[in-house]
């Protein structure tokens, strides 16, 4: 048990072994819905953080305070307020890409990471080792939304953080470069909705076919 | 009557919280290994979000709106509490789902056990939240239209979880190679569902 507690494995663990999307299942949500491009995936990503992160430490610092049946409402007060505070700044600093997560950000509040973190881990924990714990939860998250993100706008639009990797592609063949002059096309189906669970899903494979001690029976 | 209609059948088929918007995938991937299960948190949540999308379009409103407040004189009639909108649409969905859950205990302690930890859960469902933030998004006109708003969309996510709960009790007699089993298999056939579901799309109504 003390090994499993340290430091260390709070932040590394959620990266793989107990990764919050393919091994806990929580967080599918948000995951899938803004992963068309990387860049709105990376703020996402680092909102997440910082919400898990603080709401981990502010519900491990009151968790002797807070009676057992009113738990959840006093988390959700936490926490929805943690997720207006976010909002708030980013409609300030990064407009554009807060009007593309558009009610993604609120619906962090219900993100289950969040939840599931604070019933799991910050009630019975003290407040450092809860903060890492949110922090390396929120960081396992962003891995699997990068990801997904990264190979999405790179076959769906051909493109990373918006810069065109793969060449331009022009009205005919001569006007392109890249790769789009030997005849190359963006798959299309990447940019649609359901391409991003069947990703997911592929990543999940591909990870417990690497690592075979999470294979459900 | 006929704009109720098509809003109710828009918000089943082609805005499909889980096809086309992933909301409430947790409990939907989590409750969805037998049909029996699913049906009843499906029911919960059709409830569910029958009541709250109503309550949260009135609060909206008639308290949070920028001007919404004029109700009650001219001088409040500046007044934007819209940035609060988080905080009291999550109250109300709290509160409601503990009535629910009180409702479920009383009369249908079987489903009550079934559904253990997720009847509490649906407070933090996706769905649930997404469902009124989307009803503030799209600014309504009258009340009938959030009703049939949320009643549609719970629709939808029942038939969503009943479909691939009803997958999912088939499919553990095929051999699906190892690492993809539980999990895995069933990200690829909701992606495969949602391809099937963006077929509606076509459709004007």
């Amino acid at each position: 048990m003390a090994e499993k507690n340290s430091i260390k494995s709070l932040l590394v663990d959620p990266l793989d072994d107990n990764n919050p999307i393919t091994v806990q299942v929580l967080g599918i949500c948000s995951a899938l819905a803004i992963t068309v491009q990387l860049k709105p995936a990376i703020v996402m990503a680092l909102s997440v953080m910082v919400v898990t992160g603080f709401s981990n430490l502010i519900v491990s610092l009151m968790r002797n305070l807070i009676p057992n049946r009113i738990r959840i409402i006093v988390q959700l007060v936490v926490v929805a307020a943690l997720v207006i505070l976010v909002d708030q700044v980013l409609k300030a600093y990064a407009y554009d890409v807060s009007k593309e997560l558009s009610v993604f950000v609120g619906l962090i509040i219900t993100n289950c990471i969040v939840m599931g973190r604070l019933e799991a881990f910050a009630l019975a924990n003290p407040p450092g080792k809860s903060f890492v714990d949110g922090i390396g939860n929120g960081l396992g998250y962003g891995l699997i939304l990068i990801l997904v993100a990264f190979f999405r706008e790179l076959l769906g639009s051909g493109k990373l953080l918006g810069i065109e990797v793969l060449g331009h592609k022009g009205a005919t063949l001569a006007d392109s470069t890249g790769l789009y002059a030997h005849g190359y096309e963006n798959n299309g189906l990447m940019l649609l909705s359901p391409m991003a669970l069947i990703v997911v899903g592929l990543i999940i494979w591909a990870q417990r076919a690497r690592n075979r001690k999470l294979i459900e029976n | 009557m006929q704009e109720l209609a098509s809003l109710f059948v828009k918000s089943i088929f082609i805005e499909n919280m889980i096809f086309a918007y992933f909301l409430g995938m947790c409990s939907y991937l989590a409750v969805s290994k037998t049909v029996k299960t699913a049906v009843g948190l499906g029911v919960a949540v059709v409830f569910v979000l029958a009541i709250t999308v109503p309550i949260n379009y009135l609060l909206d409103n008639y308290l949070l709106k920028p001007g919404a407040l004029a109700w009650l004189g001219s001088d409040y009639a500046s007044i934007d509490l819209s940035f609060l909108s988080f905080i009291m649409f999550i109250a109300v969905i709290a509160s409601m789902v503990q009535l629910v859950e009180m409702v479920v205990e009383k009369f249908a302690p079987a489903l009550y056990s079934a559904l253990g930890i997720f009847l509490p859960l649906i407070a933090v469902n996706c769905a649930i939240l997404g469902g009124s933030l989307f009803m503030q998004q799209k600014a309504f006109t009258g009340i009938s239209q959030a009703v049939t708003y949320g009643f549609g969309s719970g629709i939808g996510w029942l038939l969503a979880i009943v479909a691939i709960a009803a997958i999912r009790e088939k499919i553990t007699y095929s051999n699906v190679p190892a690492p993809l089993k539980g999990l895995g298999i069933t990200f690829i056939i909701t992606g495969l569902m949602a391809l099937g579901f963006m077929s509606f799309m076509g459709i004007k109504i």
